[in-house]
């Protein structure tokens, strides 16, 4: 028992403050952004200051938004990359998990290490992008999941989570005469479906937010997923695809300009805000499997 | 009795070598056949890693030759050291040298301490409910794209943002802090820790939870309040967890996390702004100088991989604690 000496209460009542703060930190820009989103161009654009709730109401941004046809374009072209970027992430790294988890493997260690030390040295930006030139994938959806079928940092987490199974199950399925490939699918595999969950989540986030690798390798714009048509309206400030359509005058573009932003962020980080309180047990798990062990 | 004793050894010993070279071959071939499928089975991620990890890095080698795409990588004249020696008398050099190594360590001075401060914080808290809730809330930055989140400091930074707005308060005139060179690292180091001390603290957390409960009655017994027990117990027993993190960090200091300043700089503020990746990124892509971004490049590589080796030996002569 702590003793609750007066030092003591002080510093819990401080702590409690404190985390307060930490939780309004986290959550004010969001809520910032929210509240610009619906709130009138007009009302937004000569406003400083904190915001506590919109200024006005209004919806024109999201209707500018949701009608702009390169938004759609991006969301199909991630999902395109998440759903495929999954399969073939969740199969290499299962893969490459089993066999680094079995007994009495000769070349194991060797091949881990080889890996391991990926983590460590790269050939570089340059090299890597030759690479996939070369293999006639740049300006291809497929540049943007095939040169990272693998995270190396997750096939750890992935691998010691494997080498939790019991030894027995492997031996006696290979006593009922089962190839390692019947063992992986049969016995392994519905045995670690929580550590497949934290996988799926990890490279699913890798996916939706990605933007580097789209940019480097795709000119054509129809390609371009969700976060590079993100870049384009928000970094790039370029709103004129969602212009077109909407009856503002020339001061007023500036103004909608504004708030179209913020419903654009809201639109694109939406899936997210919604899954995450679900999915955020998962995610810590997986950092709890790698750290302990990794 | 000695000399039949050493001629039966001179003569056994050549053919323990051979035996013991025979039975490495044995052994090889008899793990063959035991794991045919296990070695088939795992080939995929062997060629993934081969093609695209390897690859690159032999792909380096065009550091070290004039590059030219369409003859390709063996067919491009060497050059030699030619555009290490470029990039080291570059007048850019101290400049992009500086400003990553500026970067990384003041992430790592001010960053590399929130998270662990916040799990120790967060542990203290006696309501899980509340605790729960607290880290739920802080590890969402973690998940928002780094688009968003650079979009979100650009609104809060521009002239008419909410950053310089309470600046503006402290008498501070408003203006673009983007475009304010002197403001780039502390903007930099500032966010990242926004979006990662939540998520970051994960890691202590756990390696907290592990701390076994007797030795903290066993301190208060002994009459030690909470603040001596921190030092005294807390502290050391997550003392591998940091050196370990801390290690990793190392490892990553030259590659200053190049995604986010290309979203934020300007060339207006290349003085505090540009790294070495940043670097590297234009000169080959965007000026297509290949060789000798590749060359910066390599440099980058072989500074990280040397710092993280040192990290490690020098953590293994000080402490107990190492990556191997």
């Amino acid at each position: 028992m702590i003793k609750m000496t007066l030092g003591r209460r002080t510093f819990v009542f401080f702590n409690t403050i404190f985390m307060l703060l930490m939780i309004v930190i986290t959550l004010y820009p969001m809520l910032h952004v929210l509240f610009a989103s619906v709130s009138s161009p007009s009302l937004l654009i000569s406003y400083r200051g904190i915001m506590l709730k919109p200024l006005g109401f209004s919806t024109e941004a999201y209707k500018a938004v949701v009608q702009n046809p390169m938004i759609g374009i991006g969301y199909q072209n991630t999902l395109f990359v998440l759903f495929g970027g999954l399969i073939i992430n969740i199969t290499m790294t299962s893969l490459g998990a089993y066999f680094l988890s079995r007994q009495n493997v000769l070349w194991k260690n060797t091949i881990m290490g080889l890996i391991v030390f990926t983590m460590f040295f790269s050939g570089g930006l340059i090299p890597f992008y030759l690479t996939v030139k070369s293999l006639n994938l740049d300006n291809t959806l497929f540049a943007l999941f095939v040169p990272t079928a693998i995270n190396t940092y997750n096939l750890i987490i992935m691998r010691t989570s494997l080498q939790s199974i019991p030894l027995e199950l492997e031996e006696s399925a290979k006593i009922d005469g089962a190839g390692h490939m019947r063992i992986l699918l049969q016995i392994v595999l519905p045995l670690s479906m929580p550590i497949i969950a934290v996988m799926v989540l990890y490279y699913g986030v890798g996916h939706w937010n990605a933007w580097f690798n789209a940019m480097i390798f795709l000119r054509n714009r129809e390609l371009f997923p969700l976060q590079l048509i993100l870049r384009e309206i928000l970094i790039f400030n370029n709103t004129n695809d969602m212009m077109v359509g909407t009856n503002t005058g020339a001061g007023d573009v500036e103004m909608i300009s504004e708030t179209i932003k913020y419903a654009v962020i809201i639109v694109s980080t939406l899936p997210i805000l919604m899954l995450y309180p679900f999915l955020q047990r998962f995610f810590v798990k997986g950092v709890m499997i790698g750290a302990l062990k990794g | 009795m000695g000399d039949t004793l050493s001629i039966m050894l001179t003569n056994m010993l050549p053919k323990a070598t051979a035996a013991t070279k025979q039975s490495k071959r044995n052994r090889i071939i008899k793990d063959f056949k035991l794991n045919k499928s296990l070695y088939l089975l795992v080939l995929p991620v062997l060629l993934y890693y081969f093609i695209f990890c390897y690859g690159p890095m032999y792909g380096a080698v065009i550091a070290f030759k004039n590059f030219k795409p369409a003859l390709g990588i063996l067919g491009s004249p060497w050059v030699g050291l030619k555009y290490f020696k470029e990039f080291f008398s570059s007048m850019y050099l101290t400049r992009i040298v500086g400003n990553t190594l500026t970067i990384s360590f003041a992430s790592l001075l001010f960053g590399f301490p929130v998270p662990i401060i916040f799990a120790l914080l967060l542990n203290e808290i006696k309501s899980k409910r509340f605790s729960r809730i607290t880290q739920i809330i802080t590890y969402l930055p973690h998940f928002i794209s780094l688009v968003v989140i650079c979009s979100l400091i650009r609104t809060f930074v521009a002239s008419n943002g909410i950053i310089v707005y309470l600046l503006s308060l402290f008498g501070i005139n408003p203006t673009n802090l983007l475009g304010v060179e002197s403001a780039f690292v502390p903007i930099y180091v500032i966010s990242g820790i926004w979006q990662e001390f939540g998520w970051g603290s994960i890691i202590y957390l756990s390696a907290l939870t592990a701390i076994d409960l007797s030795l903290y009655e066993a301190a208060t017994i002994d009459g030690a309040g909470r603040w001596k027990q921190t030092i005294y117990i807390t502290l050391p027993s997550i003392a591998p967890t940091i050196m370990i993190m801390l290690i990793l960090r190392m490892g990553g200091l030259m590659n200053v996390g190049y995604e986010k300043i290309i979203l934020l700089y300007s060339s207006a503020i290349y003085k505090t702004a540009d790294v070495i990746s940043t670097y590297v990124y234009r000169k080959g892509l965007l000026e297509f100088n290949w060789s000798f971004s590749t060359a910066v490049g390599l440099f980058n590589s072989v500074v990280n991989f040397l710092l993280l080796i040192s990290a490690n030996l020098l953590s293994k002569k000080l402490s107990e604690y190492s990556l191997w």
